[in-house]
């Protein structure tokens, strides 16, 4: 028994971690995107952006303020539980409080909790019901910020798995670096 | 029903049988000790460590002596780890310098890995050091596995061998499960998830300054290492707390299609395993045939479920649209999730990629229909065919008190003992999912108590109602089962609920085990009878009606009062 602890505890994990961390470094060490030199965020775990000329992300469970990488989790809350009936009333409500452009139907995912609390994605079609607002509060046309959506938009993979979606955390970066904000 | 969730499931099935006939016959290869592409490179090290324990791998141990190894190495196993947990504090690679874990939380968890379940009352990143995860989970779910491959092996030579009692050598079979099977995929596994996005680093977690100016903590971890094995053992338990809903365990939608076929890889081989090691491959694509059936049946009536969305959140706000995408990843949406979710409570794995807490009540009785069903639609990692096994000994019972034949199965005589130990191990498991169910509502406990500071078990639940009942059926039926997964919800980091889920566990893994290895002893014993024109064909398609019936009987007699009162009730109510 000590014996296969020792070669699954501790020789397999190892050797997994050296082979890791020379053939894919970056993914091994999560994902860290650098801007002017300082680490602001991971390409897989979504941060809160709460002003108006940003993207906004899904609303997370993890932690007390969302988005805590600590804490990892979802609200937990079944389909009847009336705290769950009032938090997406009061999302929903905030929403076209802050898009009062937008008249068509709200994609599920803007106003459910993620599983994880880190999700970093929206749907396609969540940004495309905050393009109005993104576009306004940068004093740019819609097209130009549909066409950097656009550009990080990514597929279904194969074709058929999963969901499109878009990166939250580099859509925003990318805007901030296209069309700095004008003070 | 969407193309895409169609087309998921499709893809799932199609590649699982693809990979399970060649895993399958491998499998029997390895276990039989004959030679496979890996014996050149593996063999010198097996018997290094034959050499090195003390093993003879000539010797042969009958029933009794099997069951006893097996005990006895869960015994250690648990022993270590729970001196592991307690003295993590103590021990190196504990960057972020968790304590040690309280009593009650260390026997749950021990006993919960031990058992190949990973039920886990904690949250990994916030609890666990390194060295625990590494040493403890991973070593856990690679030991586990390997005892579950071997106690199905030694059932499977019950039907293969006659006139004897020998039923093969445990620790062979667990050095041969882990080195020759379990060690490679992993590795591959690991590799393939890496390249995609999984982390493998042990460093500390990271401090960063988001865009919009707040402080964000990352945390890191071998994860890549744990994540392959944590799968396909139907071990289940995630380094994070949102297991594989969390973009460091499983970042994209690839990553989940290869995570699913992980978790299905080995249960879906066995059949196979059985057929060709017995000589009935017939009867090994029969067996999976059932489990694909209701494999399939479950995760449509899932993706529907979802699909549909939530009828409480359409009297709020007509204009939210997309289905029910509570607690599920953007990446992955209701198709992907409704599969994996399926494919985790079918298979005693346990691992979620959505919160299992919020999905719709249908969904909640699948999946709990799939707990409770003893395991049978690809099971756990050996445990899914010893416990198809169970099943189809009960399916030939009844076939033959109605044809007023002597049931015999693959040619050996099933008699009256062999019938009252599958009764025994199903009769006990679900007797114990019930009861440990109706003592938290039956149970007074004052606040400040120690067994649940908050007081009365029911405000453990995370939600009202039917729901909250569900959720305690849930996870008493997880534990059973030696599932894993949870309506998280519930709040079950209490000694009350650590230890009557670490109980379920241990009742679930050995009384389904040692039953199932007292047959495989009395059943080897047995001399084959050859096939008369009156033995009950156990392949084909009448075979397959018959077995479908049994499953859905045993699991829906004995459950369907719990299953009104919790899902079915719910669903009336959201309308």
């Amino acid at each position: 028994m000590l014996v296969l602890t020792v070669l699954t505890g501790l020789i397999y994990p190892l050797a997994v971690t050296g082979l890791c961390q020379v053939l894919f470094h970056d993914k091994a060490n999560g994902s860290l995107i650098t801007v002017n030199d300082q680490v602001v965020g991971s390409a897989l775990i979504g941060q809160n952006f709460s002003k108006a000329r940003y993207f906004q992300p899904r609303p997370s469970a993890a932690g007390n303020d969302g988005y805590d990488g600590t804490a990892s989790g979802g609200s937990n809350l079944g389909p009847t539980n009336q705290k769950l009936i009032d938090r997406v009333k009061a999302s929903v409500e905030k929403f076209h409080k802050e898009n009062p452009s937008y008249a068509g139907p709200l994609p599920a995912d803007l106003v459910t909790m993620s599983g994880s609390g880190l999700d970093p994605h929206i749907s396609p079609a969540s940004a495309e019901a905050q393009l109005d607002r993104v576009a306004k509060a940068r004093r740019l046309s819609r097209d130009q910020i549909r066409s950097l959506v656009e550009a990080h938009t990514e597929g279904r993979d194969l074709g058929f798995l999963g969901e499109p979606r878009v990166n939250v955390l580099l859509l925003n970066l990318d805007l901030d670096r296209q069309f700095p904000a004008k003070r | 029903m969407t193309w895409s969730s169609i087309s998921q499931i499709l893809a799932v099935l199609v590649i699982l049988v693809a990979i399970s006939k060649p895993l399958g016959a491998f499998m029997a290869a390895v276990f039989e000790g004959e030679s496979t592409f890996l014996s050149r490179p593996f063999r010198p090290i097996e018997h290094l460590i034959y050499r090195v324990c003390g093993v003879d791998p000539e010797l042969q141990q009958n029933w009794t002596a099997y069951s006893a190894s097996v005990l006895s190495f869960g015994l250690l196993n648990f022993l270590f780890f729970y001196v592991l947990l307690r003295w993590q504090n103590f021990l190196p690679l504990n960057p972020q310098g968790f304590p040690t874990l309280q009593p009650d939380l260390a026997f749950n968890t021990a006993v919960s890995f031990l058992t190949n379940t990973s039920w886990q009352s904690y949250a990994g990143e916030s609890t666990l050091s390194y060295l625990s995860q590494m040493l403890g989970i991973t070593v856990q779910s690679f030991t586990s596995a390997a005892a579950g491959m071997a106690a199905a092996m030694a059932l499977i030579r019950g039907f293969a061998r006659q006139g004897t009692d020998r039923l093969g050598n445990f620790w062979v079979d667990l050095t041969r499960a882990t080195l020759y099977v379990l060690l490679p995929i992993s590795l591959l596994g690991a590799l393939f998830l890496c390249s995609q996005g999984v982390i493998q680093n042990l460093r500390p977690y990271w401090q960063l300054t988001t865009v919009e100016g707040a402080r964000q903590t990352v945390a890191f971890g071998p994860v890549a290492s744990q994540e392959p094995i944590k799968l396909m053992s139907s071990d289940g338990g995630g380094f994070f707390n949102a297991n594989s809903s969390h973009p460091f365990e499983n970042p994209t939608p690839l990553t989940n299609l290869v995570e699913m076929l992980l978790i299905l890889a080995i249960p879906a081989a066995f059949p196979f395993t059985f057929g060709v090691i017995t000589n009935h491959r017939r009867h090994g694509w029969t067996l999976f045939a059932a489990m694909a059936l209701l494999f399939s049946l479950g995760s449509m009536i899932t993706a529907w479920s979802e699909q549909s969305g939530n009828p409480a959140l359409q009297v709020v706000s007509s204009n939210v649209s997309g289905g029910n995408m509570e607690g599920k990843e953007t990446r992955f949406g209701i198709a992907a999730s409704a599969v994996f979710s399926v494919v985790s409570t079918a298979s005693s794995d346990g691992a979620v990629n959505s919160a299992h807490d919020s999905y719709t009540p249908w969904s909640t009785l699948v999946q709990m229909f799939n707990l409770k069903s003893g395991e049978v639609i690809f099971g756990g990692t050996g445990s899914g065919i010893m416990s198809m096994i169970l099943i189809v000994m009960i399916t030939i019972f009844i076939a033959g008190l109605m044809v007023g034949r002597s049931p015999e199965y693959l040619g050996k005589k099933i008699e009256g003992k062999e019938i009252k130990m599958v009764m025994l191990a199903f009769v006990v498991t679900a007797a114990a999912t019930l009861l440990f169910s109706s003592l938290p509502f039956l149970v007074k406990l004052a606040p400040g108590s120690y067994w649940n500071p908050g007081g009365a078990l029911t405000s453990n639940l995370g939600n009202p109602g039917a729901h909250g009942l569900s959720e305690i059926l849930y996870a008493n039926g997880s534990a059973v089962a030696t599932n894993g997964s949870a309506m998280a919800g519930l709040n079950a980091n209490t000694p009350w609920f650590n230890l009557t889920l670490g109980l379920g566990m241990l009742i679930g893994r050995f009384l389904m085990i040692i039953p199932a290895l007292a047959i495989a002893g009395s059943l080897a014993r047995k001399r084959r009878m050859s096939a008369t024109i009156g033995t009950m064909p156990t392949d084909g398609v009448v075979f397959l009606v018959v077995l479908l019936g049994t499953i859905f009987l045993v699991t829906a007699l004995t459950f369907f009062p719990a299953f009104c009162l919790g899902p079915i009730a719910e669903a009336y109510q959201i309308k």
